[in-house]
This record gives structure tokens, sequence and C-alpha cells, in this order.
């Protein structure tokens, strides 16, 4: 069953099989439909076998950066001397991508028994799930099933009988989209300022409260109890690209398509399927200019570069993008590039956290000068100028925040250079008054 | 930090370091200053300026030189041109919301931005037609103004009074470019250590009220000196601007006060400035006192301390240095003395981060220097003294009323050696001395580190050091006399009395002086 369209043939549905189901938020329902089997399999394994058999599976990091899971989970020391943490990242705050959304509101249980068995892999007896402040109802979704998990044994002082302690904080962030960087995510959670910490030391070294922690996407922690239920073999062979790329991937698909909403695919699959097939295309009469592939922060693709990309993470950087969170924005030829990439911009420079002064200052000088060009006072050295300050603006500064501000200004300039040229030349009518 | 080095190559120099040093402190033992904002050696590093950006080869990208710390075999660039540029790229986004207002700003002279700018920045700013970001001036506490505008958000500020102070006050308001410096509600930056932050600003976003366009930087004379304030003794540059002592900042001293003093010594200042002065020897004449030369008023102290029979007293101020106090100590040898130093109370008030620091109850610099040199400490019993001893010699101590009384009803010999007029008609001489703002010398702090003050004005009229003064009485008149004519001189002296000076020279001290618990180094070797 999809929401809010049905699944569509070419999907491959394991994540999001129950979504609109409203009987799977429920524990019984969801234990109905197989839930918390992997669970009780997971506690009566050892650590080590869990992550060998995620390591095996090639899970990698939905969140964007599509670090092998079961090799972030082996960086966690193997003697528990001190508390592990398992932070679960639902900020879910990048432009674009509504995924983990979906799994909180129609699966949450899937959520927590990933969460579980993560904390589990990793010695952690506690588990913070930091959902994104304006998630009211995935907040309300997830409350409800923590306790009832809890009233159910599956979490608390001894998951199912094994002896084992392992405990759900549900923390509601404030509106940051800086909280979504895992280092900015451990100082709100530790009730400080949210800003990225300098690596190292690494969260599995010194995270959270100092102690050592791994960091999860939402899809990915969800992923885990179908890894266990049916092996990592079966997960490994879900892979239509590179062999690097296993596994699912929800797309989350928003912008001119005919059925924007989130669909699930196999690890390779064409673009093109995607675009056309599950989503229906542009809407009629229009053809699709540009697509952002994986939420706001990576570059922007043209549509020849997007209709010939494999969906995975080595598929979407051939084409000179980024897979990251897997939102996909699509734009078709109606759509003003400039004024788009200048809304971008707008937003990084509005959520940066102030901490470096690339991003800083760049975010919002870069701003600057794309209203200046919509105005249509743009010049020919602001070319130059955007290029510089994506320059300085990337692999410089703690987090990547000011790199995902630049990355949509340097291929917008690269690929839509014209749209630009149209308004600094006065060809095209100013579309924000004057700054 | 271990012990074990490791070898790196800083800009084609070869160098070992102590493995864990950030590269920022190993370029610095190459002779580089790697350019930052954000980094202190007293403070914890968040690497935010990104200013000190380095090459480090085999790293993916540029590294900050504050927070990577050297590896064996590791080959740095500071000055490649991919670190350069980066920097210049830093310089150009820091100024585009500074306003150009150095010809009013307090930091002009001296301020990181100008310095790094004129090294390595651009000539001209690209941000243009656009408007700077603007708001106004804070009053954030006692003595500290907040002007956000030339603010570039290093937040040493913030961290010195988190980390340091252990008093977080002061936070970072807002986000992206719209952040600014802000104080906690209801609150003021009246910490007893919160003008260290003044020192710590990079550029001139926080003022101090007392410094207020008082100066230029440039115009300054800065002296090493050490802070008269109390026993923790910490090292001070005392600033003048022609013979008038402008403010007081921190010296660093790792060993005593890091790069931090505290409000109490910095604003104690304003005696040093005073004008109304003792300038001549003044010398009894029936019932007055008359002016007079030098060479008159040596001989008859000579005289009049050749005449005393019985005891003597020593009543000396807390902040006179250890040569004075020796050398009057001992121009009364002979005599039976008791001798004391004045030790005025205050509350004391520690700095939370650095352990050991702290201003002290006991507000006198040379306590333990005196202690050594066998004075007592004045708890009032030494006027009792008085009222027996037939010599009475004040070493600048302040006299209350009742001090007072006890002088003009003392039987003996009185001497008076101050820099301001005492209240003393029955005083066989009065004469002009300097404070340790124009002489040169030592003071032993509470750990027993003996560490040099040097003259940072020039005395009024004939003051001299009361070492001078009693260093001539030793010697005697006459043309073979050997009197010491500097204060280093003089210190040398000491070490055949006390041997725990021995051996010791001002040379030996450097500028952040030494612990006199050790066995001194230079022992009968001649220097």
């Amino acid at each position: 069953m999809g929401y809010p369209h049905p699944s569509h043939p070419k999907e491959t549905v394991v994540l999001s099989k129950h979504f609109g189901d409203p009987e799977a938020r429920t524990y019984a329902g969801w234990v109905r439909h197989g839930g918390y089997e992997a669970l009780r399999k997971a506690v009566g394994m050892s650590r080590e076998a869990i992550v060998e058999e995620v390591k095996a599976s090639g899970l990698r990091g939905r969140g964007g950066a599509g670090f092998p899971t079961g090799l972030k989970w082996s960086f966690m020391p193997k003697d528990v001397v001190r508390p592990h943490y398992l932070v679960c990242n639902a900020d879910e705050s990048e432009p674009g991508t509504f995924k983990d959304r979906e799994i909180m509101r129609w699966t949450p249980h899937a959520l927590i028994e990933g969460c579980a068995i993560a904390a589990y892999a990793i010695g952690a007896e506690r588990c913070y799930v930091y959902i994104r402040g304006e998630f009211t109802e995935p907040w309300k979704v997830m409350n409800a099933a923590v306790e009832e998990a809890v009233a159910a044994g599956a979490l608390g002082d001894d998951v199912f009988g094994s002896g084992k302690r392992i405990e759900i904080v549900l923390h509601r962030g404030a509106g940051a989209y800086i909280c979504g960087e895992e280092t900015a995510m451990m100082n709100s959670l530790e009730g400080r300022r949210g800003n990225p910490r300098i690596k190292p030391p690494y969260p599995a070294v010194a995270g959270l409260f100092g102690m050592p922690t791994t960091i999860n996407n939402v899809e990915t922690l969800a992923a885990v109890p179908h890894i266990l239920n049916r092996g990592a073999a079966w997960y490994k062979a879900l892979c239509l690209g590179n062999p690097k790329s296993t596994g699912t991937k929800l797309v989350s698909v928003c912008g001119h398509v005919q059925r924007p909403g989130n669909y699930e695919v196999t690890m390779g699959t064409p673009m093109r399927d995607i675009l056309y097939d599950m989503c229906g295309g542009p809407p009629a009469g229009r053809t699709i200019k540009a697509v952002i592939p994986g939420g706001s922060s990576v570059p922007i693709m043209t549509l020849e570069e997007a209709e010939s990309a494999l969906f995975d993470y080595e598929g979407v950087v051939e084409k000179g993008s980024m897979l990251g969170s897997a939102g996909m924005i699509v734009m078709d030829d109606r759509t003003d590039m400039v004024y788009q990439i200048w809304r971008l911009a707008r937003f990084y420079a509005h959520e940066s956290c102030a901490q470096c002064t690339q991003c800083r200052e760049g975010t919002a000088w870069t701003t600057r000068v794309l209203e200046r060009i919509l105005a249509g006072k743009g010049k020919q050295e602001d070319f130059q100028l955007l290029l510089d300050l994506s320059e300085n603006m990337t692999g410089k500064t703690i987090c990547v925040l000011s790199d995902s501000c630049a990355a949509p200004v340097v291929s917008g300039i690269q690929k839509f250079r014209s749209e630009f040229e149209a308004y600094i030349a006065g060809a095209r009518e100013p579309s924000l008054a004057a700054v | 930090m271990s012990d074990e080095l490791v070898n790196v190559t800083i800009d084609g120099m070869q160098l070992a370091v102590p493995k864990g040093t950030p590269i920022i402190e190993a370029a610095k033992q190459a002779g580089l200053l790697v350019p930052h904002y954000c980094y202190h050696p007293s403070l914890p590093s968040p690497a935010v300026c990104r200013m000190c950006l380095v090459e480090v080869e085999k790293a993916p990208k540029l590294m900050p030189a504050c927070v990577t710390t050297v590896a064996e075999g590791q080959v740095v660039h500071v000055n490649s041109p991919s670190a350069k540029k980066a920097r210049e790229g830093v310089l150009e986004l820091l100024l585009i919301n500074h306003p150009l207002d150095c010809p009013i700003c307090d930091q002009s002279g001296e301020c990181e931005l100008q310095d790094y700018t004129f090294q390595e920045g651009r000539p001209a700013t690209r941000y243009q037609e656009f408007a700077k970001r603007y708001n106004p001036v804070e009053d954030f506490g006692p003595d500290v103004l907040y002007v956000p505008n030339r603010c570039i958000l290093c937040t040493r500020c913030v961290r010195f009074m988190e980390d340091v102070a252990d008093t977080p006050v002061l936070n970072v308001s807002e986000r992206g470019d719209r952040a600014y410096i802000g104080i906690a509600e209801q609150q003021r930056l009246d910490h007893p250590w919160a003008g260290n932050v003044v020192d710590l600003c990079p550029v001139g976003s926080l003022l101090s009220k007392d410094f207020l366009h008082k100066a230029r930087a440039w115009d300054l004379d800065k002296t090493a000196s050490v802070c008269p304030g109390c026993t923790q003794g910490c090292n001070i540059n005392i600033d003048t601007r022609d013979d008038v002592v402008v403010r007081i900042r921190p010296r660093p001293n790792l060993e005593v006060n890091r790069h931090f003093i505290c409000d109490y010594g910095r604003m104690n200042y304003r005696w040093m400035n005073r004008g109304d002065r003792v300038e001549a020897p003044l010398v009894r004449d029936g019932g007055r006192h008359v002016a007079t030369d030098w060479d008159t008023a040596l001989d008859r102290i000579g005289q009049a301390i050749r005449g005393v029979s019985g005891s003597a007293v020593i009543l000396a101020s807390g902040r006179t240095s250890t040569e004075s106090l020796g050398l009057v100590r001992l121009m009364l040898d002979g005599l039976e003395v008791t001798a004391a130093v004045q030790v005025p109370l205050g509350d004391e008030a520690p700095l939370a981060g650095i352990p050991g620091l702290a201003l002290r109850r006991e507000r006198a610099p040379n306590l333990a220097g005196a202690e050594l040199l066998g004075y007592g400490v004045d708890g009032g019993e030494t006027w009792r003294e008085v009222s027996s001893a037939g010599l009475v010699i004040v070493l600048d101590a302040e006299l209350g009323p009742e001090e007072e009384a006890a002088l003009a009803a003392a039987p003996g010999l009185v001497i008076v050696l101050a820099t301001l007029m005492p209240e003393a008609r029955n005083a066989e001489m009065i004469l002009p001395i300097t404070t340790m703002a124009e002489e040169n010398g030592t003071y032993v702090n509470r750990d027993r580190r003996i560490q040099r003050f040097q003259q940072a004005k020039a005395q009024p009229g004939m003051a001299r050091p009361a070492w001078w003064i009693a260093g001539e009485v030793l010697a005697g008149p006459g043309p073979d006399a050997s009197a010491p004519s500097t204060a280093a001189e003089a210190f040398a002296l000491l070490g055949e009395r006390w041997p725990l000076f021995a051996g010791i020279t001002h040379g030996d001290l450097g500028y952040t002086g030494r612990l006199l618990t050790q066995a001194p180094a230079g022992v009968g070797s001649a220097r």
C-alpha cells in the first residue's frame, strides 16, 4: 500500500509497504505485520554478529552522506566502560525531503525497532530520537508508539525478557535547519546552542555528553529490522547499479511532476523511471528543465543529466550531483532558475549558525548578489564574484552548510548561465524590487 | 602534550615538537605566525574564524592550524597559494560588514583585522551597493562597551566568560549574518576579571570605558612590569603616553597569570600619575623643613644613623621593591631592628578556570620578598615600638591618624622616605623616593617567584629609589665609595646577607622571573 498514491509496479516496497495503513501505527497491528520479530532475534544475537550482518548488507546512511552503517557501528568502543548513546536523526530539515516524516507517521514501530536493535548493537542503553519541531503529527504518533512499546516490553529494563535495557527518549527540535547536522544535533540535545562541532573528536569517541555516540538517520534505522529478518544477502541483492549501493531508497519527489510523493526504489533504478513512470512526468504541455536529486544541498542536474542517471550513490555522482537525502525537486520549463537559486541561497543564509566566517557572511552576500541580479541590477562581474564566494564557501568550514549554499549557485551558473545573463542584460523583467 | 617529539616540516623548516601540539603553536616555534582570530592559547579552540587554514600535505582540504595537531612526517604550508587565497577570502568576508572607522577606533594600531588585511588582504572591497550591518553600541558592564558593528564573531569573549571566568553571561545571539554578541537578560558584565574580554577582542568591538578615546596605540610606550595590586604578581605592561600612565594590560606569563589580569589590577594606576609629590630632600631646620641637595641630605642621614642608640623601627609600604627593602635593612645593621611592611586587605577574587590565579586578599605585591628579608607584617603593633625606638624609618608607608600621632610622639629620630608629602612635622628628614612605576626593581610573589619590573615613567624632581639612598649611605662619602648605581647592582648586594638571593642577577630573571626555591643555576659563575 502506498501513500498518497498506490505503489507503482516499478517500486520495490519494503519500508513504505504499510504507508497509509492506520493499523500499522499500533503495536498490535505492527506485530501482525511481522513487527518486532527482528528485535526478538537481535537480543539473542551477539552485538558483533548484528554489526557484521549490517556490514554485509551494504546498508549506507540514508541521511545524505551515505556512510556505510555497519562500519560506523563498528567504530564504537567494544567495551562499554562509559555510557554509549544512539541518536536517531529525525530532524529531516533538508528542503525537498519528506521521507522520514512518513516513516514516523505510518510505521513508528519500524523506527522504534530499528533504534532498539541499533542501540543494542552499539552497546547503548538509551536512544535519543531528535524529531523536527514542525513534525507535530509524527511526534504524536511516535510518542504513542513508544508508550505502547514500553508497555509491551519491547523497550524498557528488560527487552522481551532478555535482560537487556533499552530506552527511547523523544526530543523535539525547535526549528533550526542546522540541528539536522549530527554534531549540532548533539549540542542541541545537550541544551546548548545548535552549532556544529569540529571533528575530531568523532562522535564514536566523544559524542553526546562526551560519550561514545552513533547518529543514524530514520530511514537507515528503519531498514535494519528488514535486514535482520530477511538476511544481508537479500538486502545486498537489491541493487540495479553499482554494487556499493544496495537496498531500497525512499525518494521524496516534489515540484513539477504529476504525482509528487514518496516512492521507494531499488538502488540503481534509472532516474527516468522515477520521473516519468512513477511520478507521471511533468504537467501536461511542459518539459522538465532541471532536477535537484538529493535535497537542496546538492548540485542541480539538467534534464539530460537526470534522464541518464542511475539513482544510487555512485550513479548520481557520475552525473555531477549527489544522492543526498533523495529529496528530489523537479523544475519544469516555466521555472525561473535564478529565482529558485536565490530562494535556496536565502534559506541557507537564514539558517547559517554564524560560527564560520565564510558561511555567516558568504551565504548572506551570495543572497544579496542574487537579489541584485533578480532586480535587474546585476553586472557581468557578479558571475566571478559568485563563483569566488562559492569557492570560499566550499570545503573550508566546520560543517557543509556553506558548501550546500554554493552547490546550487555554482551548478546553476554552469548550467543555466543564459538565465542570469538575461537578467543582467535587461532582456528579462526584474522579478524582485530593487535591493 | 607529551614528551614524545614528532618531526614536522612547516614552510620548509624542519622541527621537532611535542606530540599533540597544534600546528599554530608549532609554527610559532618555526618563527611563523599563522594569522588567526578565534584561537587564543588560554581559551578552548572552536576553529570558527577559519582564518588559520593551512595546507597539510595529503589532507583532502585545508586544515585549521589551531585544532589540527602535528603528526610525524607532516608537511605543512602556511603560505602556499591555496592557504593564502583562503585567508584572503576570509578577510574579504570579515570586512564586508566591518565599518572603516579606524580613525576613531581605540583598537586602531593594535588591531588584528588591520594587521592581517594590510599583510595579505585585498586592496578594495567587492561588497558594493549593499548597506553594512548596523547595531547600536551596547553597555555591557562597568568598564566594557560592545560595538557590534566592528565585531567579527570570533567568540573569544564568550569563551572567556564561559570557560575561564565560569560566569557565562555572554553568548552569540541570532544566527547567520544577523548574529551578534549578546548578554544574558538582567545580567551585567561585572565579573572581577571581565576586563580581559577587552584585551581578548582582536578588533575594536569590546572597548574599555576607562581607556575610551584616551590615546592612540602608536603613541604608547609599553613597559614590562609586575602588577603592584596583590601578592599574585601578575605580569603587566604599563602603557604610558608622554610619561602619563594611560592603561595597564596583562603581559603573558604562563606560570603566574597566563594572559589575564583582574579589573582591580587593571584600574590600579591612577596613583602613579599623581602630581602632588615630594620632589626634593627636605631636612629639618628648627621648626620647619627646608629643601636641600642630595649630598647634604645623605651626609645628614649618615650622621643621624651613626648617632642612634638602642632600637630602630622600619615601617615600609607593601609596594616597596626587594632592593629597597633589603638595602634599607642593611643600612641599619648594627642596630636592633624591628621591620614590618603594611599589608592592606581586600576580598579574594579567584579566576575559576585558571587554578592558582586570583586577586589575593593581601594587597601587597612584595609581601613574600619582605618576609624573606626579615620584615614582619605590620598589624599595628609596630607603632608601639615607635614609642621606645631610637630611630624610626618610614619607607613610604601610609600614615593614618593613629600612625601620625604615634610618629609625632616618637622620642627618637624620624626619617621619612616618601612619594607623597607625609604628615610628619617632627621628621628629621623627608626624602623623595620613586614609585614602582618610576624605577627598576623586583617583587617576590606568593609562590616565591621573583620578577622584575621596569621603569615606565620619569621620576619627579629629585626623587630617587629608596635603594639608592640606602646604598649611598652604606657606601659612605668620598671618592672611593662604591654605591650601587643600578637596581641590578643593588640586588647583587642582597645575596651576601640573604643566601636565597645569592647567585641570581637581574639578567637571570628575564621577563617571567624565576622561583627562589629553585637551586640557583648560576652560582659562582661570572656573569
